[in-house]
C-alpha cells in the first residue's frame, strides 16, 4: 500500500492497532472477491451485454405491449383458449397422481432409517437422476421418444414429481421418531406392517402438504411443456407468438395467471383439510 | 380383569455376550434362567447393561455370543420369519412408551396384533373383530375405558404408559419384558403401573422381567431381584435376601444406602 500510513488505512487496518488485531484483514476473501467482480464484468463483455442495447430493447417491448392490447376474446380463440387450457390441466392431474404413485415407493426405498444402504443408495439415485435436468429438458427428450403432444408431457412432469416428492418423503421418512417403530417390530410386525401402522401416520400430514404443492407446482409446468411440443395451452401460445397473434398471447397470459391462482387456492385447502 | 392364562415362557440365558465395541464388553458373560412366574426385577446403576441384556433378548439387540432358549428355541439364531414368530410372544414396555403419537389409543394397543395378521389389514384397519373386541376389553382393564378414540399425543405419561402396556397385552405374550417402565414417571403414577404389572404377573400368570431404578419398587413388588454392576450379576436372589452390603456392591459406594 503506498497511502500515507496512517493508524486507520482505508483499506487495511494496521495490524499493530487495536482495529487491526480486532478485525484481522482477510486477503483470501478479498483476493476472491475481486476475481468475482472481475469474471462478471468479463463475462457481461463477452456476451455483449450493453446499457444502450437494453435501452433499445426498452423501445421493442413497449411496441410489444402495445400490440398485446386489447386481449383478444374472439370466440374461435376462446374455443382454443379452453381446449388448451382443459389439456394442461388434465396433463397435471393425471402427471401428478401416476407421479405420486412412483414417488411414494421410491421414496421410502430412499428413506437410510427403515431400508438396507445398498438399496436406499440405488433408490435415491434414481431420485437424483429424476432431478437432474430441467422438465423442460425432459419434456424435449420424451417429445422425441414417444412424439409430439399431451403424452410426452405427462411424462415429463411425472419424470418432476418423481423426484421433487420422492426426496422430500424420503427425507420425511428419515425424520421421524424410531421409538415407535422400535415397539412394533419388537411386537412382530412384518416391515409394511411398521410402514403402515408406524411410518406413515407420522408422516401424512407433511405427506399431504407436498403433494398439494406438486399438483400446484405441475399446473404451472404443465403450462410449459407444450412450447417444446409436449400438448397443453403452451402449445396454443407458442403458436400465437410464431403468428403474431399478441392479444390472444395476452388472452393465454391472462388465463395462466388465473389457473395458477386456482391451483395455490385449490392446494391451500388440501393443505388445511388434512392438517 | 379376566383371568386367561397362557403359558408362561420360560428363558435360560447362556454366557450372554454383547460388545458395542470390540473388546469393551457391556454384557461379560450373563447366564440366568428367568423360569419362574411373577415379577423379576433387575436393578443396577445406569451404563451397567440392564437395557441391552433385556434388548438382546427380543433382539433389538443383537448379541455378541450366547444362547437364549425361549422355550428351547435359541432366540440369539434366530432372523426373518422365525424371529418375528417368537417377538410376538414377548411383548415389550419402553421408558417412553414408544406409542404412535397420531394414532388413536385402540390403533396403538392393535399395533400388538401386527404379527399376527397380513400388512393389509393394518392398511385398511380392518382388524378381526374379536382382535377389536379384546382390545377395548384390554382398554378398560388398564383403566383407560372411554379413552379409546383419544389420540395417544392426547394424554399424559401415566396413561401412555398404560396404553403401552395394554399394547403388549395384545400380543398374548408368555413373557413381559419392561425397559424402565417407571422412569418417565412420578412416583404415584409409577405405583400404580408397578400395580399393574403385579396383576398381569399373578392374575394372568404372565412372567415380567423389569428393569427399574427405583430399589424400593423393586423389593416391593418383584419375587426375585437380579442385582447387576458392570456388565455382571451380582445378587440374584428374593428381595429379602437383598441386603446393604448387596446395595453396596452394586451401586458402588455409600451413598445408596438410606
Amino acid at each position: 500500500m503506498s497511502a500515507p500510513a496512517t493508524d486507520q488505512g482505508p483499506l487495511a487496518a494496521d495490524p499493530g492497532s487495536a482495529l487491526g488485531r480486532a478485525f484481522p484483514t482477510n486477503w483470501a476473501v478479498r483476493i476472491a472477491s475481486i476475481v468475482f467482480l472481475a469474471y462478471v464484468v468479463y463475462a457481461a463483455q463477452t456476451l455483449d451485454l450493453r446499457w444502450e442495447r437494453f435501452v433499445q430493447g426498452l423501445g421493442n417491448g413497449a411496441k410489444f405491449l402495445g400490440r398485446m392490447f386489447p386481449p383478444n376474446f374472439a370466440a374461435d380463440k376462446l374455443v382454443l383458449l379452453r381446449d388448451g387450457m382443459l389439456e394442461s390441466m388434465q396433463i397435471a392431474v393425471i402427471a401428478t397422481i401416476i407421479g405420486i404413485a412412483l414417488a411414494l415407493p421410491l421414496g421410502l426405498l430412499g428413506a437410510r432409517n427403515l431400508v438396507p444402504k445398498p438399496i436406499a443408495w440405488v433408490a435415491r439415485g434414481l431420485i437424483i437422476l429424476c432431478r437432474t435436468y430441467h422438465p423442460i429438458i425432459v419434456a424435449i427428450l420424451f417429445v422425441k421418444a414417444v412424439g409430439f403432444g399431451a403424452l410426452a408431457g405427462v411424462l415429463a412432469l411425472i419424470v418432476a414429481t418423481m423426484g421433487f416428492i420422492g426426496k422430500l418423503f424420503a427425507e420425511a421418512i428419515e425424520e421421524i421418531s424410531m421409538k415407535p417403530i422400535e415397539a412394533l417390530r419388537a411386537a412382530g410386525s412384518p416391515f409394511m406392517s411398521v410402514v403402515f401402522m408406524g411410518v406413515l401416520p407420522q408422516v401424512m400430514a407433511r405427506f399431504i402438504g407436498f403433494a398439494a404443492y406438486q399438483l400446484d407446482s405441475n399446473l404451472r409446468n404443465s403450462t410449459f411443456v407444450g412450447i417444446v411440443g409436449g400438448g397443453g395451452i403452451g402449445a396454443t401460445l407458442f403458436t400465437a407468438f410464431q403468428r403474431f397473434d399478441y392479444d390472444f398471447v395476452l388472452t393465454i397470459i391472462l388465463a395462466i395467471i388465473a389457473l395458477v391462482l386456482l391451483g395455490e387456492v385449490f392446494s391451500g385447502f388440501m393443505r388445511r383439510l388434512y392438517q | 380383569m379376566s383371568t386367561a392364562v397362557a403359558a408362561p415362557g420360560t428363558l435360560k440365558i447362556r454366557n450372554l455376550v454383547k460388545e458395542y465395541r470390540t473388546g469393551q464388553p457391556v454384557l461379560t458373560g450373563i447366564t440366568l434362567d428367568l423360569d419362574q412366574g411373577g415379577i423379576t426385577a433387575i436393578i443396577g446403576p445406569s451404563g451397567t447393561g440392564k437395557s441391552t441384556l433385556i434388548r438382546c433378548i427380543n433382539r433389538l439387540v443383537d448379541p455378541t455370543s450366547g444362547e437364549m432358549l425361549f422355550d428351547g428355541l435359541d432366540l440369539a439364531k434366530l432372523s426373518g420369519t422365525p424371529l418375528r414368530q417368537a417377538r410376538r410372544r414377548i411383548g415389550m414396555v419402553f421408558q417412553e412408551y414408544n406409542l404412535v403419537e397420531r394414532l388413536s389409543v385402540i390403533e396403538n394397543v392393535l399395533c400388538g396384533r401386527l404379527g399376527y395378521i397380513p400388512a393389509w389389514r393394518a392398511w385398511l384397519r380392518r382388524f378381526p373383530e374379536a382382535d377389536v373386541q379384546k382390545a377395548f376389553d384390554l382398554i378398560a382393564s388398564v383403566g383407560l375405558d372411554g379413552f379409546a378414540t383419544r389420540r395417544a399425543d392426547q394424554l399424559s405419561g401415566g396413561q401412555r404408559q398404560r396404553v403401552g402396556i395394554a399394547r403388549a397385552l395384545m400380543q398374548e405374550p408368555a413373557m413381559i419384558l419392561a425397559d424402565e417402565p417407571t422412569s418417565s414417571l412420578d412416583p404415584k403414577t409409577s405405583v400404580e403401573v408397578m400395580e399393574l404389572f403385579d396383576e398381569i404377573a399373578e392374575r394372568r400368570g404372565i412372567p415380567v422381567i423389569i428393569n427399574i431404578h427405583n430399589v424400593g419398587l423393586a423389593k416391593r413388588y418383584a419375587r426375585r431381584i437380579i442385582g447387576m454392576s458392570r456388565g455382571q450379576v451380582i445378587y440374584d436372589g428374593p428381595p429379602t435376601g437383598l441386603g446393604d452390603a448387596h446395595l453396596k456392591e452394586i451401586y458402588g459406594g455409600e451413598g445408596v444406602v438410606e
